[in-house]
């Protein structure tokens, strides 16, 4: 049903006709309201069946989700930034175990220093978690994932991240056609756990693993991960045979026909890069755009076939690693192995700084003649910056 | 089973005691039907309190619930010894997340559980004294505080065994470990506040709080029992002599669990919504030198120079909890 409505509320009714058996919450934002949405939902009784259970902590969220999926229920929570820091070790732990929890994350900056605002340094902290990650464009789609999600996860026994961009998406009141109940029930079959905790038939969950067997674990745990580049696209395609639209999948083209550069981007950001690639491509310049949708497991193979006629990437980043700088252009690359594109990175829109289509006109245009340094600070004061590491140097 | 506490007062074995009481009264071990919740074959040191406690209080708590239960373990050395991958000493289903979660992950079980209208099945977590008192802290108060349907146990042996023997915050003052050495002028662990487990449970006003030994394991059963006819969080505290840990022989477990309780030094008894309910009466007084003196985490207290001041310090600490729990009203009373 076509509402304008906030992307917290629209995911939060959209995870409810999901019909999950165990909530689980810790307060913190901007993933606040989409759990709100839910105790309301639950308390109401509009969602029976489920238990939302209001915890005392992050790490105790996802400790209550792994107790609850692994006892068999259809397992949700949500967090951001922090939150998610402080669940690491659990996070680590579903994964390892298997359990398909559906977790979105609605994308925080982490501090110090404290910021509130959206990029995607939290998420882009758990990319080697073993969770699957999948990056919400619109609040459609921030929606429509939450309902593949549950479906892939439980196909896999792997658990999965929505990642939505917090207040762009989560607190933005935009149209979204919410899913109809009889739509998800089509789509999404009741949750068969692979293996729970039964006294009927007791089994032994996490025990420990020695050198012996330790990395055929591992390694099996990355092809069940890596299996998911065929599970996603599938996911997508059913999906929409029975809601009608277009949602998901491993990346999505934009104008790629001819494009010469390819920007790539995951998130929000993508509509503002389409507007600004919109007028380009109206002055004749050949550029495309590449969203990626699913960032773990990479889909390198999709990502390599988009990029075959590119003699240019730009990736544009809402996270970096200290130290070296882009995170998804080292993924990136590995779909570019063995060809000759120069890739530039761009990091912006950290701690929430607006990422305006001026800005990135100018830095695309400057991109597209091979006018900018491998990696840049959209809109960095740079004086205001060189003063300090100058005065820091001299101390 | 009964609920009246049981006396042997001949110094055999408990099995002589069983064959002396109607069937119904026998511990729930000596009957050879016993589930067997902790099968034999694990790893435990010889003299483990952590594996014979486990294992009265799982197969109690299986008789109290027609079987029915889950149980989710703190990593420790209870988790390490009963499931070396690919064997497993566990004959219920049993889960095993973080050290710190245990509390967290039961909550998770039995909202599952309530959910699928599985409430039937009960849950039990179980980790040992740093699990529950220090890195599992904020998960258990938080369980406490929801009143989640969750018993948990923790088997106590007042420091981190599997690690080493390394200071937890339930390690009593003046115990040696690898990380309070005996050394210094105050040689062993500090004397402060201690984190009291029990009391703290207490003060979330739950159903139901215990402290049991190994030494009484009739006791232990007869808590659990207890302990699975409430709903809501519920807490047993066990203390759990660790040889290794210690310093004390393998054949004193049981020996020595019995002198801290009749020391004074590790009180036993319930409380029901933050009230104690009931305690039990030492019956032969010690002095606390006979339960140290046994313990080489205790021996620089008696060499090269007898400590009195910090063995009295230990003793009024004995005393104290012999006052607030009234352990020494006569016995003919009590019965």
């Amino acid at each position: 049903m076509l509402r304008q409505v906030e992307g917290s509320k629209a995911v939060a009714d959209t995870v409810a006709m999901c019909r999950p058996q165990v909530i689980c919450a810790y307060p913190i934002s901007p993933q606040t309201h989409i759990v709100e949405g839910l105790s309301a939902l639950v308390k109401s009784e509009s969602l029976r069946n489920c238990e939302f259970i209001n915890v005392e902590s992050e790490f105790a969220a996802m400790s209550v989700a792994i107790g609850a999926s692994a006892t068999g229920a259809r397992t949700y929570t949500a967090t951001a930034s922090q939150g998610l820091l402080f669940m690491v070790e659990a996070v680590y732990n579903a994964s390892g175990l298997g359990l398909p929890i559906v977790m979105t994350v609605a994308n925080r900056a982490i501090g110090a220093p404290i910021n509130i605002w959206n990029d995607h340094s939290d998420s882009m902290s758990q990319r080697d978690s073993g969770w699957i990650q999948l990056y919400a464009e619109t609040n459609q789609e921030a929606a429509d994932l939450h309902v593949q999600a549950f479906r892939i996860a439980e196909e896999l026994s792997l658990p999965i991240m929505v990642c939505m961009d917090g207040f762009i998406l989560t607190h933005a009141y935009e149209r979204v056609d919410v899913p109809e109940q009889e739509q998800v029930d089509a789509y999404l079959p009741a949750y068969t756990p692979r293996q729970v905790l039964d006294p009927l038939n007791p089994v032994s969950i996490g025990a420990m693993v020695g050198p012996d067997a330790f990395t055929e674990v591992k390694y099996i745990s990355h092809m069940k991960n890596l299996s998911a580049l065929d599970v996603i696209p599938r996911a997508a395609s059913q999906f929409q045979e029975i809601f009608g639209r277009s949602s998901g999948g491993l990346i999505r083209g934009y104008k790629l026909d001819g494009a010469q550069t390819v920007v790539i981007a995951l998130g929000s950001v993508l509509g503002t890069i389409k507007d600004v690639v919109d007028e380009m491509v109206a002055a004749d310049i050949p550029i495309g755009v590449l969203g990626i949708i699913a960032f773990r497991p990479f889909p390198t193979e999709a990502v390599r076939s988009a990029l075959s006629k590119a003699k240019r990437v730009i990736v544009i980043e809402k996270a970096f690693q200290v130290g070296i700088g882009g995170i998804v252009i080292e993924n990136v690359r590995a779909s570019l192995r063995g060809s000759h594109i120069a890739d530039y990175t761009l990091i912006a829109g950290l701690g929430g700084r607006p990422i305006t289509k001026q800005s990135l006109a100018t830095y695309l245009d400057r991109a597209c003649k091979d006018a900018v340094d491998e990696l840049t600070f959209l809109d960095l004061d740079q004086s205001l910056a060189d003063s300090e590491i100058a005065r820091e140097a001299g101390r | 089973m009964s609920s009246t506490p049981i006396k042997f007062y001949q110094v055999g074995s408990f099995a002589i005691g069983n064959r002396l009481l109607p069937a119904d009264d026998r511990s729930i071990q000596s009957d050879p039907s016993r589930t067997n919740a902790l099968n034999s074959g694990h790893r435990a040191c010889q003299g483990c309190g952590e594996a014979l406690g486990a294992r009265y209080a799982l197969d109690a708590a299986m008789r109290a619930t027609n079987e029915q239960i889950i149980a989710v373990n703190a990593t420790g050395c209870l988790e390490v010894f009963s499931t070396p991958y690919p064997e497993s000493s566990w004959r219920i289903p049993w889960l095993h997340s973080l050290f710190g979660n245990a509390p967290a992950v039961a909550t998770g079980v039995a909202a599952a559980l309530k959910a699928q209208g599985k409430s039937d099945i009960r849950v039990i977590a179980q980790g040992g004294d740093g699990a529950t008192v220090d890195i599992g802290f904020g998960a258990l108060s938080g369980m406490f505080e929801r009143n989640d349907d969750v018993l948990y146990i923790c088997y106590d042996n007042e420091a981190y065994m599997n690690t080493g023997v390394q200071r937890s915050g339930a390690t009593p003052p003046a115990a040696r470990t690898a990380t309070t050495q005996a050394v210094g002028e105050n040689p062993g662990n500090v004397f402060g506040q201690g984190k009291n487990l029990p009391r703290i449970a207490m003060a979330h006003e739950i159903p139901y709080v215990a402290t049991a030994t190994v030494a009484d394991l009739r006791d232990l059963e007869a808590k659990v029992t207890k302990a699975m006819s409430f709903r809501g969080a519920r807490y047993i505290h066990v203390l759990v002599p660790c040889p290794l840990g210690w310093g004390s022989q393998s054949c004193d477990t049981i020996k020595i669990a019995r002198l801290a309780t009749q020391s004074g030094l590790f009180p036993v008894f319930e409380a029901e919504n933050g009230e104690v309910v009931a305690s039990t009466p030492i019956r032969k007084r010690v002095d606390v030198e006979e339960y140290l003196k046994l313990q080489v985490r205790y021996s620089h207290l008696f060499a090269p120079t007898r400590r009195d001041d910090v063995i009295n310090h230990l003793q009024s600490i004995a005393d104290k909890n012999i006052a607030r729990y009234n352990l020494l009203i006569d016995e003919s009373e009590s019965i």
